[in-house]
């Protein structure tokens, strides 16, 4: 019985719930069995938002997870909130692009992504939720390469050219998140 | 069939549908407004009829309407709005009309908070309106079962001519999951809609009430009603049992997102080679009273623990099930917040050390 939690936290607008349905999504494609909450209560915009994806080999029971696996932050007030949280052993994705600070836990795995510079220069700073979920499944191959580039087409197909651009970007954080746990490793 | 992934609330919407409940009166209310978003969109696809009352009260009566005509009606809220509803839903019960409402339910009492709760489990099961009726309650724990209970419900709706009441905690209306829909609804044949008020061409006129002026009459509609209750006890009894073996120390009874809740501490608990078995209702009314009493008079159980995200309600009908046997306790949080497994966890770890004997 093998089964994944994690959470994606930023700001409104940042394609969280977007970011924790594609993998949802990609579970589902895998023959999975998936939850996906989102953070609802009464929030204030500008405000964090987030969701908690689950992934598992077998019926999941509590959906309601409070010490996750994973954690995809994308600014810093997710970060300090969030962190603490992840159990040991797990991982940490840091935008560092927007994150001046790290989880200052060594019993995680924290990987700092430049997204929103990666995603500039790809030429849309929209696709920093797509180069975070791209490093996350380089980091942890909770569902493979393929099945992600796979249903980022399904989902994301009708615009050609923003089709590519993600392509490239999920590509980009993927590779991004393997080379740098490969340098970890060295170190 | 394919698996497709929804959030609970738009998940219901597409199951009435599926159904045939294409007659939906509603007013919105947070945590199950995605249904009326949802309905807006696809019922004037597939010809229904979609109406936003000016309130609850008018829903109520909306549906005593259309309900009356023989056609599928449903409606969708929470906590606040299905109050609102009570009177109507007495009105419905006492004619005999069949009526899908489903209840999203979120903290009370009064306007209370939007997060999820199980507070209404006395409103649903105990008649929220006066008079002698029941509603047949149906609680489910996943999107999946939601959907398969929502369909269920209109049959069920029909086959008795009485309300059938839905209600899932917040939570079953805000996650996605995926869920998968029967190409067909296939359900037993249902006897023909003879008391269907359709304009009175050849035949006698009919009439829809509840009022009774003659004590005799009204005391014959209850028996009759009353009768219809009594098979319900016989026929629509659902729960399901989770590890529930000879080696459980403790019988854990809980419904709808809590009981999964409990699933997983199971689970871990199991692991460390502590045993304990979950009766989960999924009719809430009727109630698996029988089925608690058997499970908790095995002799390997110590004690009978609740758990709700309430102050304590579904408890009283597992104590009074258990009849004394064994000590029944309770666990719940309130007003929004969600026990956490290692809270739930905590608590029968306690129960079972004997430190907090009742």
């Amino acid at each position: 019985m093998s089964q994944y939690e994690v959470t994606f936290a930023g700001f409104g607008g940042q394609g969280i719930m977007t970011a924790g349905q594609l993998l949802a999504y990609a579970g589902i494609h895998e023959g999975k069995q998936v939850v996906w909450i989102p953070s609802y209560g009464p929030e204030m915009r500008g405000g964090t938002a987030y969701c908690t994806v689950v992934v598992s080999d077998s019926r999941i029971g509590s959906p309601i997870i409070n010490t996750p696996l994973g954690l995809v932050v994308f600014n810093r007030p997710s970060l300090e909130k969030f962190a603490p949280r992840v159990k040991p052993g797990g991982t940490i994705i840091v935008n560092s692009s927007l994150i001046d600070i790290t989880s200052n836990r060594n019993d995680v795995a924290e990987i700092l992504v430049p997204a929103n510079d990666i995603a500039i220069k790809a030429g849309n700073v929209k696709t920093v939720n797509m180069i975070m979920l791209g490093a996350f499944v380089g980091a942890t191959e909770v569902v493979s390469y393929n099945t992600l580039i796979e249903l980022v087409k399904e989902k994301m197909g009708k615009k050609k050219d923003l089709l590519e651009m993600n392509l490239q970007v999920v590509d980009e954080g993927y590779h991004f998140a393997k080379s740098a746990l490969r340098a970890k490793v060295k170190a | 069939m394919t698996r497709i992934l929804m959030k609970g609330n738009e998940a219901i919407a597409e199951a009435a549908i599926r159904a045939g409940g294409v007659h939906y009166f509603a007013y919105p209310i947070t945590p199950q407004s995605e249904v009326g978003e949802y309905l807006a969109k696809r019922l004037p696809e597939v010809g229904g009829v979609f109406v936003q009352a000016e309130s609850e009260v008018a829903v109520g009566n909306m549906l005593f309407g259309a309900a009356s005509t023989g056609k599928r009606v449903f409606t969708s809220s929470s906590s606040p709005g299905v109050s609102l509803m009570q009177e109507a839903i007495s009105y419905m019960a006492g004619a005999q009309l069949p009526v899908v409402i489903i209840n999203i339910m979120r903290g009370g009492p009064g306007l209370g908070g939007i997060l999820p709760a199980q507070s209404d489990y006395f409103q649903s099961t105990k008649g929220g309106g006066h008079g002698d009726y029941r509603l047949l309650v149906l609680a489910p724990a996943s999107v999946q079962e939601a959907v398969d209970l929502t369909m269920l419900g209109f049959h069920l709706a029909d086959k008795y001519r009485n309300p059938v009441l839905v209600i899932g905690d917040g939570m079953i209306g805000q996650m996605m999951e995926p869920v998968e829909f029967p190409d067909k609804y296939d359900e037993p044949a249902l006897p023909a809609k003879d008391w269907a008020i359709t304009g009175a061409k050849g035949r006698k006129p009919l009439i829809t009430k509840s009022l009774f002026l003659d004590p005799y009459a009204l005391e014959q509609n209850n028996i009759v009603i009353h009768a219809k209750y009594e098979q319900m006890k016989a026929n629509e009894i659902r729960f399901e049992l989770y590890k529930v073996s000879a080696k459980n120390r403790m019988l854990i009874v809980s419904y709808g997102t809590m009981a999964r809740i409990c699933q997983t501490v199971i689970d871990d608990l199991e692991r460390e080679g502590v045993s304990i078995g979950l009766l989960r209702p999924i009719s809430l009314w009727p109630f698996p009273e029988m089925q608690i009493r058997t499970e908790a008079a095995k002799p390997n159980i110590e004690r009978v623990l609740t758990v709700e995200m309430s102050m304590g309600q579904m408890v009283e009908d597992v104590d009074k099930a258990v009849q004394g046997k064994k000590p029944v306790d309770f666990f719940g949080r309130t007003g929004g917040i969600v026990p956490a497994p290692e809270e739930v966890r905590e608590r029968i770890l306690k129960l079972l050390d004997g430190k907090m004997a009742k």
